[in-house]
Parts: structure tokens; C-alpha cells; sequence
């Protein structure tokens, strides 16, 4: 059901020849009751599927903005255990699906049986873990697999063409594109080739494929949404979130509509 | 005899290690660990190691049967690996130099590193000077507080020290930090990890490159003693120079060996460095170990007197070498060292680092319970004078003050 959850919220937008918007939100920034009523903003704004990130104390995929939101979360003594008893409590009001982004070490000390469980029982459909590369997938694959929470893999521009085809062949949900080399956070351009990656990575992906790391402005999202699924946004939407600046957040959303794109020419 | 051999093809050193990083850094890993095995394969790089070595760190270092130490104690010969005579006066500069001169194999120019008590920022910094290669270290706010001097040589030597305000701003915190500029400028940079920590090969590679401490000192002591040693000690933060002391022994089972970590203000008090005695198993810096953390799963902070044994994470193979019982792990106070300190360089004039002092106040209990026919051999991973300004605050100033 939680892999199927994914699979529709693409085709809704997919079909309509919109472009998918996955925006990141640091779960506990804000203090975790806030946090039904931001999903509730990103669903009702047009989000596709929402990012959830965990805070954890040695995050090394994640630039700045994104540690310090952690930090905040973790000042306010957010857990996973916390957030997951959260996420439960309001499943029923959300149609929009939650993807949970985690490093591996709050899932081991949960235990990996009982976290992917919780998962399920919290409404989790997918989940993207920045520190577990194909080789050492073992240590969880069973577990998702048997609660159907879909395990998104990252591609990588390091990454050489047989590692992209097996992460291409594996991934489920989607596959997540970073499009820099190096942590989240904003950034003002990508290198040239990067269109051209992400159209081969399209090519050989059978999911749909979103574009992320550093995605920060409306053009932007149109820019790297033309030749794959859609994008994720992270740093941006947490520091719009932080400074209380919705408006921002919809304009960025916006732009991943195919409709708008077409007024706004 | 047992045969001994870790880690496996993934990486594992039983249950733990393994390659926990980004998909960005996968492939610089897998490269690396090709470039090693090949580099391990030349001869003409095996020699180009040994020359420098040999010609420039000063190698092999003395096991000095400390007499005046071991007769105060009342009991067994105690032996001193005398890695604190190396070049830049500890023994990181054996792992530094050759993953330099791998670095250069590679046809990379530029190395990031990280430090702690700033002997492995000051031994990157030193072979990057001599190669040639670009150079910038990642040090804790805290630490370069704690170690200035460090951080002026790292800068004379040209290397940039970035500070790392983030966290408590220690070992753990440059590491992260070095970590983010390795993934952002992995395609032209080495990273130099520093210990026997960090994904898969990286524990492999260091312990290899540290294994000439053992090496030594069990040609020496056989020499020396006509016998083998009935204990090794030596100190555990990531734990590079008890790793490279251990591996040529782990297979002479009659030598029981004795990793000692930091208990800082006492196990009990939560202030300590002792990660195999207080942690659980956890991921974090790429590798899968015994770790100090919260029931969340988030990484507390270390504390120590010697900012080189200040981690929270410690390496996998120790780990492993808990499970399987092959080696002891026990934990040493800031004042057991401190006290510890103080006796050797009264007695034989060797002034320990903070560090290596965690590992003489451990040799002083187990004297306590051995023979004067026995020997223990201590591995003084470095020299004391960076710690010189730690030590003279901990005992209040000195008599003139």
C-alpha cells in the first residue's frame, strides 16, 4: 500500500503533464506540534510527496541550513521514536505521502525490525538513508521489503554508469538525483552537464526521477525539472519555513506546474 | 594457531565496518581501495615507504626497557615503543606518510585531514610539505584552544587549518567537517583519515600503515627479552598506534594485549572517551562500531584530558576484537594519566603525551599483578610537549607560580 501511495501521487501530476515538487522539512524545527499543520500548508500549496528529514547530531550529506535545523529539533528533544508517534497521530488526515530522510544510526538504535514496523504503523511510505550505499543495503532491505516501505536510492554525479544502472534497476518510489558534488544547501548554478546526466538517468529509470541538492530559486525547478520527474527542494523550504516565508514556498511550488509554466510565457 | 584475517572483501571486520557513505564518496572509496591493493602489490612502493620511513621519520624506533620505571613499580621489565622519538613526535606520521605517497600514486594533488590533539594535522601537514601537495586540516574549535602551538606549526608547515565551531567542537566535529569537503572536492582530494576509523578501506589502510610499530617491536623484544612479552598496552581514541602495536600479535595467543581507553572524570560521572566500555554498536563516520550515544541513537560527547583520545566512535576492528575477547579493553582517569605522567618523566626522563600516558597508568596496575620475570611492553604513541600547558593548568601552575 505505502509503495502504491508513491506511485500515485506521480501519476496524478505526472499525468497531467505537471512536474512532480518533493519539498524537505526537518521534522521537529518549530517544535514537533507544529508539524501536522506544516504538512497540511505543503499538501494543501500542491506538494507531490513531502521529505521528511530526521535531525540527527552528525549529519555529513547535509550543508548548513539543513544542520542547523537539526539542531534546533534536537534542542527541543525530538526523536524518531517521537516524530514516528506524530506522524501516526494524523495519518488519517493526510493524503499526501511521507518519505522519511534519516542517516542509518537513529534506524540501528531503534532496531531496524521495530523502526520499519513503526513505519508502517505511522504511515510511512518511503525512505531515503544518505549513509547507506548499495553495498550495506543487507542490513534493512528485508525489513522494508516486508512492511512495503520503498527505499530510495541516490544517484550520484560521481557515480559511474554501472553503479547509475544498478541504482537505477533498485530503487524504488523514485530515484533521487543529486546534482552536485558535495552537501544540501543553496547554490546559485549546476555544472553544464548536469542536464545531460539527468536525461541519461531518465533513460535507464523505470521510476520516475527527481533532481535535488542545492535547488533553490522557480527557475530552477523549471530548469531541472525540463529533463526528469520533478525536483526536491530542501535548505530553501526549511529556511522559508524558519523565517515564517510562505509565500516563497508556494512560488517555488508553483513553478513545477506545467499550467503556470505556460501563463507565465 | 588461529589465522587471523580481517577484514573480509566488504570491508567487515566481523560484524562491524563495512562502508557507510554517501553515494558521491562510493566511488572514491572503491578506487581507493584499488589504488591500495595495487600500491601494496609494487615492490617499488613498499621500498619508497621504507626509505621514508627509514630516511625521514626516523625509524625503527627504540624499545626502551625503561629500568628506573619498572623498579619503582616493584615487579615486571616494562618495555617503551619510542614512537614519541618519530619525526613530528608521535606516530601518526607513519599512516600520514604513506597515504601521502598513495595520494601522489593516485594522481591526486590536493589531501583534506582532520585532528584532534593536532599530531595528525601536524604529521598531514609535514608530508604535504614535503610532496608537495595542498593541504587543509579540519581542527575543533575546542581542540585549537587546547593545542595553539599545533596549529601555528600546521600553518608554518603551509597547510590551512579551518576551525569547526559545530558540535562541542572536538575530534567528532572535524571529522564531519572533513568529511563534507571530501565529498564536495572528492574528485581531485585525498582524504588522510588519521585513524583506524572512517569507511572501509580506510581502517584497513591505517592499521596496515601502523602495523610497523608491532613489526618492531616483536622483532625487538625477542631480541631484547629471548622471549615474547606477557602483556602489550597501549592507549585507544580512534585507536591507530594500539591497532598497529596489536596486529603483528594477535595471533601469539600467549600475549595478552590491553587496549585502555580515556575514562576522563570516571566512567561513572557519563565525562569519559571509553566508547568499548560505555557505548553500543552504532554507525557514524562510515563505519559500523561501538559507539557513545543516546537512546536515540544521537552521538554524545566524548570527554578527556588528552584531545587525541577525545572520540565518541572508536575503530571497528577493536570492536571486533572486544567480541571475540582477543583483546582486553579497560579505562585510565585524566588523573591516573596525569599521575602516570608525572612518574615516568621523573623517573626516566620520557615525558609522555596525555595520551600515552592513559597507557603507562594502565602498565602501573597490571605491574601490580605480574612478576618480575615478566615483561610488559608499552607503546608511548607520542611526546608530551604539546601537552605541557594542559598539564601545568591540571596541577595548578607551577612552584614558581
Amino acid at each position: 500500500m505505502s509503495k502504491q501511495r508513491i506511485k500515485q501521487a506521480f501519476q496524478e501530476v505526472l499525468d497531467q503533464g505537471d512536474k512532480a515538487f518533493v519539498p524537505y522539512i526537518m521534522a521537529g524545527d518549530g517544535g514537533l506540534d507544529s508539524l501536522e499543520e506544516r504538512v497540511q500548508f505543503l499538501q494543501d500549496s500542491g506538494a507531490t510527496i513531502l521529505e521528511l528529514g530526521v535531525p540527527f547530531s552528525d549529519p555529513v550529506a547535509d550543508g548548513p541550513t539543513i544542520q542547523e535545523a537539526g539542531i534546533r529539533a534536537l534542542e527541543q528533544g525530538v526523536s524518531l521514536r517521537a516524530i514516528l508517534e506524530k506522524l501516526g497521530q494524523f495519518k488519517e488526515k493526510r493524503s499526501i505521502p511521507i518519505v522519511l530522510m534519516t542517516y542509518l544510526n537513529p534506524i540501528y538504535a531503534y532496531g531496524i525490525e521495530a523502526f520499519a514496523s513503526a513505519c508502517r504503523t505511522a504511515g510511512v511510505s518511503g525512505l531515503i538513508i544518505p549513509d547507506l550505499p548499495l553495498e550495506e543495503e543487507n542490513l534493512v532491505a528485508k525489513e522494508l521489503q516486508a512492511n512495503d516501505i520503498a527505499l530510495i536510492r541516490l544517484a550520484s554525479l560521481t557515480s559511474p554508469p554501472e553503479r547509475l544502472k544498478e541504482l537505477a534497476r533498485r530503487t524504488e518510489g523514485f530515484l533521487y538525483a543529486v546534482t552536485v558534488t558535495g552537501t544540501t544547501g543553496a547554490r546559485a548554478d549546476f555544472k553544464d552537464e548536469l542536464q545531460e546526466h539527468l536525461a541519461s538517468l531518465k533513460n535507464i529509470c523505470q521510476e520516475p526521477v527527481l533532481a535535488g541538492f542545492g535547488v533553490s530559486t522557480p527557475e530552477h525547478v523549471k530548469e531541472l525539472s525540463a529533463n526528469c520527474d520533478g525536483v526536491v527542494v530542501g535548505s530553501k523550504i526549511v529556511d522559508a519555513l524558519h523565517q515564517n516565508n510562505r509565500e516563497e514556498i508556494k512560488t517555488l511550488i508553483a513553478a513545477a506546474s506545467g499550467k503556470e509554466q505556460t501563463t507565465a510565457e | 594457531m588461529k589465522t587471523y584475517q580481517q577484514p573480509d572483501i566488504q570491508g567487515h571486520f566481523g560484524s562491524f565496518g563495512g562502508r557507510f557513505v554517501p553515494e558521491t564518496l562510493m566511488p572514491a572509496v572503491l578506487e581507493l581501495e584499488k589504488a591500495y591493493e595495487e600500491a601494496m602489490e609494487d615492490p617499488a612502493f613498499i621500498d619508497q615507504v621504507d626509505y621514508y620511513f627509514k630516511q625521514y621519520v626516523g625509524r625503527e624506533t627504540p624499545l626502551y626497557y625503561a629500568e628506573n620505571f619498572s623498579r619503582q613499580l616493584g615487579g615486571p621489565k616494562i618495555y617503551l615503543k619510542r614512537e614519541d622519538l618519530n619525526h613530528t613526535g608521535a606516530h601518526k606520521i607513519n599512516n600520514a606518510i604513506g597515504q601521502a605517497l598513495l595520494t601522489q600514486r593516485m594522481g591526486k594533488k590536493k589531501v583534506v585531514a582532520e585532528t584532534g590533539a593536532g599530531q595528525h594535522g601536524v604529521a598531514t601537514a609535514t608530508v604535504c610539505a614535503l610532496l608537495g601537495l595542498d593541504c587543509v586540516i579540519f581542527m575543533g574549535k575546542e581542540d585549537i584552544r587546547r593545542q595553539k602551538l599545533n596549529v601555528f606549526r600546521m600553518e608554518l608547515l603551509g597547510a590551512r587549518v579551518e576551525s569547526v565551531d559545530q558540535g562541542s567542537g572536538t575530534l567528532k566535529d572535524a571529522v564531519n567537517e572533513a568529511l563534507r569537503y571530501w565529498v564536495t572536492n572528492v574528485e581531485d582530494t585525498h582524504y588522510i583519515i588519521g585513524s583506524v576509523v572512517g569507511p572501509h578501506p580506510f581502517p584497513k589502510i591505517v592499521r596496515d600503515f601502523q602495523s610497523v610499530i608491532g613489526i618492531e617491536t616483536r622483532k625487538q623484544i625477542v631480541k631484547q627479552e629471548g622471549k615474547l612479552p606477557e602483556a602489550v598496552v597501549a592507549c585507544i581514541g580512534g585507536g591507530s598506534n594500539s591497532m598497529g602495536m596489536f596486529f603483528p600479535f594477535v595471533e601469539d595467543e600467549q600475549v595478552t594485549l590491553h587496549g585502555v581507553e580515556a575514562g576522563g572524570s570516571g566512567i561513572d560521572t557519563g565525562k569519559h572517551a571509553a566508547t568499548l566500555t560505555d557505548g553500543k554498536a552504532g554507525i557514524l563516520h562510515g563505519t559500523l562500531s561501538y559507539l557513545l550515544q543516546d537512546e536515540n541513537g544521537q552521538v554524545t560527547e566524548a570527554h578527556s584530558i588528552s584531545a587525541g583520545l577525545d572520540y565518541p566512535g572508536i575503530g571497528p576492528e577493536h570492536s571486533h576484537l572486544k567480541e571475540t575477547g582477543r583483546v582486553l579493553y579497560d579505562s585510565i582517569t585524566d588523573a591516573e594519566a596525569l599521575e602516570a605522567l608525572q612518574l615516568l618523566t621523573k623517573t626516566e626522563g620520557i615525558m609522555p603525551a596525555l595520551e600515552s600516558a592513559h597507557a603507562v597508568a594502565y602498565s602501573m596496575k597490571l605491574a601490580k599483578k605480574m612478576e618480575a620475570s615478566e615483561t610488559i611492553v608499552v607503546c608511548l604513541s607520542g611526546r608530551g610537549d604539546k601537552d605541557v600547558d594542559t598539564v601545568r593548568s591540571a596541577f595548578g601552575g607551577s612552584s614558581y607560580e
